[in-house]
């Protein structure tokens, strides 16, 4: 197994049985998903919108040259310095770099999942720099030097009381555990941060070909001081996040707002479109925007799957997805958690190492069925599967593939196996759930399902002669057998699919003892 | 430039085979597939969008069925929204405010709507315009401006760098007050961008930002903190 591979077996065992966790999370979720329902059916047409969202995206990124271009065009045209980057590397050198030469000491950050992508804090720490996470649950999470346990919600892994004791212990304040009184202690020290930071850097949830604009979404204002009040800013961007026209926003704002918060647009959306202009009151003086590839175009040049670029990073997909909700955001140690995480990490760091995310899922579906833009999030998952296997073979499972497969197409001995199934189920209790259980990878954490005392073929069989009268299935074949004048029209409808049955019979009697 | 180049070139090397369409991949989602939308043909035609307001939640319309949807939202976001019948009743509000609040300092910008207001209390006040030192603006109680629109499905004010005094008033002090007239109340999003570039189209401002609510926060066991950076109170005055 790869370590990341073992390492997430170990914590979604630990976290999984952690009854603390999982009532936290529920109840957070359960919060959400009232509010979400809420603001779904506000829509005059939810579908109908979400329908509009994908074909948005389809076309931005289906069309990703000329739009990036266009972008580039209309925001360098106010002044702006874009810079581009292929790999996560050169982003860091290239925002450290900046930093160097405006010869920054203090760098104030808002929320951006591309920058936790690239470890964008630890260089600039490395580089002697101070950054403060101004999100309060970045904030939070970056007291506690650990990642967001989620895209939208960075700290829901965390009790009011561990907040509490988390900021008497690194910032010596703390009051209460009332969750007003703990906001308004971060709040205060990061005002000073504001003012005296020489650097802002932020992310973006959308950047507008049409007009050359970074639109940036958030609930506490964090990101519109970051980008007011320091001398230099700085966005790091994917550039999967295109979107053709200005007023596409009308659409994605309250969108995003509803799948990932459970509000109709969230606190503040605002659009950035270079720095400083003439006349303006306040404002950096200068703006950077830097065009993150870093494996989006080896994304990208799948076709069947690049549908996976127009994510807007909403988090809905976690918040209903089964395996998220048990495992927890750090276990999946990637960037990205959830079904969104599972289908993109093996692309953007190697399906081998990371194959064992796609099969943690139990492909319900769910993901599909919230995602605002109709990503085909379950089928991605299973298609990894295929494609890691097809790629890397495991003996093992073949091998028990090929027996079953035997086992199957042998009836003595599928009747055989059941038949020893039935006794052995027998004295299964003695063992069960111990190491001596042969079914023990199984057992140890669920119920084995009990063998039906009748196979549906012997059922079958029996009913046709319309001689049983044992079992629960004999009443009905005994008043009214087949060949009786009076049967109802249940049993007709069963004699109509008599023919499709034959073929089994002969097969059967081809192979049969 | 090359960095350029070479992503520019990987995007187009990708794009030369075609995409599957999200629902259409062979095992399909649950949910309907994918007949073509109005959007898409839309889209397809070159037309704009603007049909995305049959899908957003519905408004009414008339200054008075607008005026009760943002009021409605206001409730929701707990913005304070007040419809005035004169100018004069700024003063009066704005008055109680400062005395229930104890406001010591006022920043504001130059504006036919704002200046007369704001110096109308009788407090020191800051104005923005070519500059300020923004530990001065930390300091002020309340920060007045104008806006270019109030949205009504939303209760949204949208500010620009333009409109209002610049980036950061509209968002430091720890009350933000909002002046406007009733023909600035539009409808829905798809109407408020249509504004937005009919006014701004030849320069758009370097900051456009919707402001919905005070500042809030759900980051400590997805408990509502309203003033978590931005404003604690937003109070908006049309008249």
């Amino acid at each position: 197994m790869t370590a990341p591979a073992t390492q997430f077996k170990a914590a979604a065992r630990t976290l999984a049985a952690d009854l603390r966790h999982r009532s936290l999370i529920q109840t957070a979720l359960g919060k959400y998903e009232v509010k979400r329902d809420e603001m779904k059916a506000r829509f005059q047409d939810w579908e109908g919108a979400r329908q509009a969202a994908a074909d948005i995206k389809f076309e931005a990124i289906n069309h990703l040259d000329r739009y990036l271009e266009q972008f580039v065009a209309r925001i360098e045209a106010r002044g702006t310095k874009v810079h581009w980057a292929s790999t996560a590397e050169e982003a860091r050198q290239i925002i450290v770099g900046i930093c160097r030469d405006r010869r920054a000491r203090r760098i104030v950050k808002s929320k951006a999942m591309t920058a936790e992508e690239i470890h964008l804090n630890h260089a600039l720490e490395q580089a002697g720099f101070k950054v403060v996470e101004s999100d309060l649950g970045e904030f939070i999470v970056q007291l506690r030097d650990e990642a967001p346990y989620h895209i939208v919600f960075p700290a829901m892994h965390l009790t009011r009381g561990e907040i509490k004791d988390l900021f008497e212990r690194k910032l010596g304040d703390a009051p209460s555990d009332n969750p007003e009184v703990l906001t308004m202690v971060a709040r205060r020290v990061l005002r000073q941060e504001y003012v005296a930071a020489d650097v802002g850097i932020t992310g973006a949830n959308f950047a507008v070909a049409e007009t050359g604009m970074i639109s940036v979404t958030e609930n506490e204002g964090n990101a519109r001081l970051t980008a007011a009040l320091p001398r230099t800013m700085i966005t790091l961007v994917g550039i999967e996040k295109i979107v053709p026209s200005l007023a596409d926003l009308a659409l994605f704002l309250p969108m995003l707002a509803t799948a990932g918060a459970g509000q109709l647009l969230s606190g503040y959306n605002t659009l950035y479109g270079g720095p400083r202009q003439p006349g303006e009151a306040d404002g950096p003086e200068e703006f950077h925007v830097v065009l993150l590839d870093n494996q989006r175009t080896a994304l990208l040049a799948d076709a069947e799957q690049r549908d996976a670029l127009h994510c807007i990073r909403c988090g809905a997909c976690l918040n209903v997805c089964p395996i998220f909700r048990n495992v927890g955001g750090q276990t999946y140690g990637t960037t990205y958690p959830g079904p969104i995480g599972s289908v993109i990490t093996p692309h953007l760091r190697g399906l081998q190492e990371w194959k064992h995310l796609p099969f943690a899922s139990s492909l319900c579906g769910a993901c599909s069925e919230v995602c605002p833009v109709k990503i085909d999030l379950h089928h991605h998952l299973l298609q990894h599967r295929r494609t890691a296997r097809a790629a890397k073979p495991v003996w093992w499972e073949k091998l028990a593939f090929r027996g079953f497969a035997l086992l199957v197409n042998t009836p003595w001995l599928w009747r055989l196996s059941l038949a020893l199934g039935r006794v052995g189920q027998k004295f299964h209790g003695l063992v069960k759930g111990t190491k001596l259980d042969p079914a023990y990878v199984w057992t140890q954490s669920r119920e084995a399902p009990a063998l039906a005392g009748q196979s549906f073929k012997a059922w079958w069989r029996e009913r046709g002669r319309g001689t049983t009268d044992h079992g629960s299935t004999g009443r009905r074949t005994k008043d009214q057998g087949p060949g009786t004048k009076n049967q109802g029209s249940r049993v007709t409808s069963h004699e109509s699919r008599i023919p499709e049955e034959r073929p089994r019979r002969s097969d059967d009697g081809r192979h049969g003892a | 430039m090359s960095e350029r180049n070479a992503i520019l070139g990987r995007i187009r090397e990708a794009l030369r085979v075609a995409a599957t369409r999200p629902g259409s991949h062979p095992t399909p989602p649950m949910s309907s597939a994918a007949a073509p939308t109005p959007a898409s043909r839309d889209r397809a035609a070159g037309k704009s969008t603007d049909g995305f307001a049959r899908w957003l939640p519905r408004v009414g319309a008339g200054f008075d069925e607008l005026a009760a949807a943002f009021a409605a939202a206001s409730k929701e976001l707990r913005t304070d929204f007040h419809v005035l019948e004169l100018e004069a009743g700024a003063d009066i509000l704005l008055g109680a405010l400062r005395d229930a609040q104890g406001w010591q300092r006022v920043a504001s910008h130059r504006d036919p709507l704002t200046t007369r207001v704001a110096e109308s209390l009788g407090l020191p006040v800051l104005w923005t315009e070519g500059g300020y030192d923004p530990l001065e603006l930390e300091r002020c109680d309340v920060g007045i401006t104008a806006c270019d629109l109030l949205v009504a499905q939303t209760g949204s004010v949208l500010v620009t760098s333009a409109s209002a005094g610049g980036r950061a008033l509209s968002v430091l002090p720890p009350h933000h007050v909002v002046l406007a007239r009733r023909e600035q109340l539009v409808s829905d999003l798809p109407e408020a961008f249509r504004r937005l570039q009919e006014k701004y189209r030849q320069r758009y401002p370097s900051m456009i930002s919707f402001i919905t609510g005070p500042s809030r926060t759900g980051d400590i066991e997805r408990i509502l903190v309203l003033g978590a950076h931005g404003p604690k109170q937003l109070t908006v005055l049309v008249w």
